[in-house]
């Protein structure tokens, strides 16, 4: 069985798509969802559409800051782009959309998998993984062999001897080489960003978990970033937000 | 989960019947086994994972399974099956047979030619190691295995690494690891991903095999492996006098301290071992006596500055280091052809710094009967190509250790030059198109059958003509 893991894409129709048929032409057959589906982007309806209805079928989805943001409470801390796409994009969401948000849990768990926004250690508090010391105490308090998130938009792998001994290590994978998730170690894959890459490439990123081989894939998939990036000029939204997608930065 | 008994001789683990242990030492036991449906002879190696142990002990396990599942080819033992840490660990890869070089070490001295052959078998299987990605790190004699056509296996993946994986061992150790008597400088200060960390270690194999001692001995501390980062070893014909210049060329310059000044890629040592007449002498060649003290003294002073340089993956670094393959035809080609071939080289080698360039001409058997006649004549064609080649070659104004020239046998041109490039692991085969159409109607085209059957890039040149009506 593969899990296609998908996180942070930012109402980015376009490169969920791209992701979401790549996956399918590696035969993934489950997928997960690790927060921030919408903000910066100008498909938020189009997105929550396409991750719902995979929700209905089985696939595992958490909240992600932006999600939070857009159905509730203050963003005045989010910076100014941040701020103006969320207030932007809780014009656009409907009631079914904004339940949909609403209802999103913070993390998931389902067999040695634990699925988090940002890091399992109080997963409210939205903490940036930036290094090994945090990326140990999320695999501590997560207790699971598998930990998969996002927040943060670079695709980084950290691993740790069993039980939390020792410093974890942090490893950058190499898109299209399955990595070995050897069994008597921990593993906290961030698995990038599908809808708005910041690590200078600018083709969609994701992962794939093939469960029966025990590999962890990442891909980076190049996607219509002109079209959607034209979207984000014609709603209105900060034209940075646009430039950003055809950086990757 | 894991239990230090080791499953008995007689059992089953996932349908690999247990025949025999053949081995069991600290670390692991090692057991041939057999499977309906796999024709290869098979072992199978189980880790021996007990309580108290450091995960330090199955670590090199782990580093094993996670290699050998990604290696292909003939010159690594075949992977088969795995079985998870969590359940019943093991791994199951082709029984190599064969002798390793410990045993041959064990023999005696052996002659250059022999010596020669071994090297070239063991540089090539490197070769492709690097050309995976993989830098094994722990290249010696006893993980050096022979298949039965001459074919080396290397085996031992325990503390090797894979560019596209995460590094177990740096993750555990934190200190250099490796076998003390072949560890290169750059991993005594910890750096493990430079494919010249192997071309070191082939170095001492092959001092070893021509001197019968080891270079640096085999230190047991820290300061004893550094001395390897200041002290020269004794020059192998100092010790044996049959030693000839080339091959003490060859082992030095596989012996240099820093990476940068070592053989670029494997395949280079595998060219010169067998093609060692071309090799560029220099004065690694003729040195008997070791350096100075003042010199020492000096190195001495420099290894405080070694630093680690960020290191390319093997395969982006063998990229750098090509082997190109220039087939020239001089007798029968156009100087404009000429110039064009020369021109694509000079772009080569401007590309690429550490590349290295083959003259190749193919010259047919002679139809004379008389045989003396015949190997005189064939003698002095011979020459006279290789005096065409070089004048040709004279112009790109390389340096000698980057241009080698070769006349090559065969009736055939085009399966001539294929054979060559396969077995010198030629990345890139250069070759003009015969100009005149009458030419190529009545002998066929050897670029195209080049460009058909050859395992790497083919760039054929051709000369713009004016465009016909």
């Amino acid at each position: 069985m593969k899990l296609a893991i998908l996180s942070d894409i930012h109402s980015n129709l376009e490169a969920l798509q791209a992701c979401l048929a790549h996956a399918k032409a590696q035969g993934a057959e489950q997928f997960a969802f690790a927060g921030d589906l919408v903000g910066y982007g100008a498909d938020p309806v189009a997105c929550i559409e396409i991750v719902s209805g995979l929700v209905r079928q089985g696939a595992l989805a958490v909240q992600g800051n932006h999600d939070a943001a857009a159905v509730s409470g203050l963003c005045e801390t989010m910076e100014f782009n941040a701020r103006e796409s969320i207030y932007w994009t809780r014009a656009q969401l409907g009631p079914a959309e904004r339940q949909f948000l609403q209802d999103l849990p913070l993390f998931a768990q389902q067999e040695d998998i634990f699925l988090v926004h940002a890091c399992a250690e109080s997963p409210e508090l939205w903490t940036y993984i930036t290094g090994p010391r945090q990326a140990g105490r999320c695999m501590q308090a997560a207790q699971a062999r598998l930990t998969f998130s996002g927040h943060v938009h670079q695709p980084t792998v950290y691993f740790n001897l069993q039980q939390g001994r020792g410093r974890p290590q942090v490893f950058y994978p190499t898109p299209g080489v399955a990595l070995p998730l050897l069994s008597n170690r921990q593993w906290l894959a961030i698995v990038g960003s599908v809808g708005q890459p910041r690590d200078g490439n600018p083709a969609a990123s994701y992962a794939i978990c093939d469960r029966r081989q025990n590999t962890l894939t990442y891909f980076r998939i190049p996607y219509d970033r002109a079209k959607a990036a034209q979207k984000v000029l014609a709603a209105g939204l900060p034209p940075s937000l646009a430039k950003r997608l055809e950086r990757g930065h | 989960m894991q239990t230090d008994k080791l499953p008995q001789v007689g059992t089953e683990i996932d349908g690999f019947q247990l025949l025999e242990k053949i081995h069991e030492g600290g670390m692991a036991a090692i057991y041939r086994v057999a499977k309906a449906g796999i024709d290869l002879p098979l072992i199978m190696k189980v880790p021996k994972l007990g309580f108290g142990n450091h995960p330090a002990c199955y670590v090199g396990f782990d580093v094993e399974q996670m290699i050998m599942e990604k290696l292909t080819g003939p010159h690594v033992p075949a992977f088969v099956a795995k079985g998870d840490m969590a359940e019943q660990p093991y791994l199951v890869i082709e029984y190599i047979d064969g002798p390793s070089l410990h045993d041959y070490l064990d023999r005696g001295p052996a002659s250059i030619e022999q010596i020669a052959l071994w090297g070239k078998a063991l540089a090539d299987a490197l070769h492709d190691l690097h050309r995976q990605n993989v830098v094994h790190l722990d290249i010696k004699p006893a993980n050096v295995l022979f298949r039965p056509d001459g074919t080396a296996v290397i085996i031992d993946f325990g503390l090797a690494r894979h560019a596209h994986l995460p590094d177990l061992i740096e993750e555990t150790f934190h200190k250099p690891v490796g076998t003390s008597a072949y560890i290169s400088p750059e991993q005594i200060l910890s750096i493990r991903c430079d494919p010249r960390s192997d071309i070191f270690a082939l170095g001492v194999i092959l001092y070893q095999l021509a001197t019968g001692r080891l270079p640096f001995g085999a230190p047991t501390s820290l300061s004893g492996f550094r001395k390897r980062l200041y002290l020269e070893p004794t020059p192998p014909h100092a010790i044996r006098a049959d030693i000839p210049p080339w091959l003490q060329e060859v082992i030095l310059h596989c012996l240099e301290v820093r990476a940068d000044a070592r053989y670029a890629s494997a395949a280079q040592v595998a060219f010169d071992l067998v093609h060692h007449e071309q090799v560029a002498l220099t004065a690694r060649a003729h040195r008997l006596n070791k350096a100075g003290l003042l010199t020492i003294i000096r190195r001495w002073y420099k290894t405080w500055s070694f630093a680690a340089k960020p290191c390319p993956e093997p395969s982006q670094h063998l990229s750098s280091a090509p082997h190109i393959l220039v087939a020239l035809d001089i007798p029968n080609a156009d100087e404009k052809l000429l110039q064009a071939l020369r021109e694509l080289v000079r772009r080569a080698v401007a590309a690429d710094a550490h590349c290295r360039i083959t003259c190749c001409t193919v010259e047919a058997p002679s139809i004379l009967t008389e045989e003396d006649q015949t190997h005189e004549l064939a003698n002095s064609l011979h020459t006279q190509r290789l005096i065409e080649m070089r004048h040709w070659a004279q112009a790109l104004a390389l340096r000698a250790e980057q241009i080698r020239f070769q006349v090559l046998d065969g009736s055939d041109t085009a399966q001539a030059l294929l054979d060559f490039a396969r077995t010198h692991h030629v990345d890139q085969i250069i070759i003009g198109a015969r100009g005149s159409s009458v030419m190529r109607r009545i002998l066929g085209s050897v670029s195209t059958k080049v460009a058909a059957g050859a395992l790497c890039n083919v760039t054929v040149v051709r000369v713009p003509q004016a465009q016909a009506n």
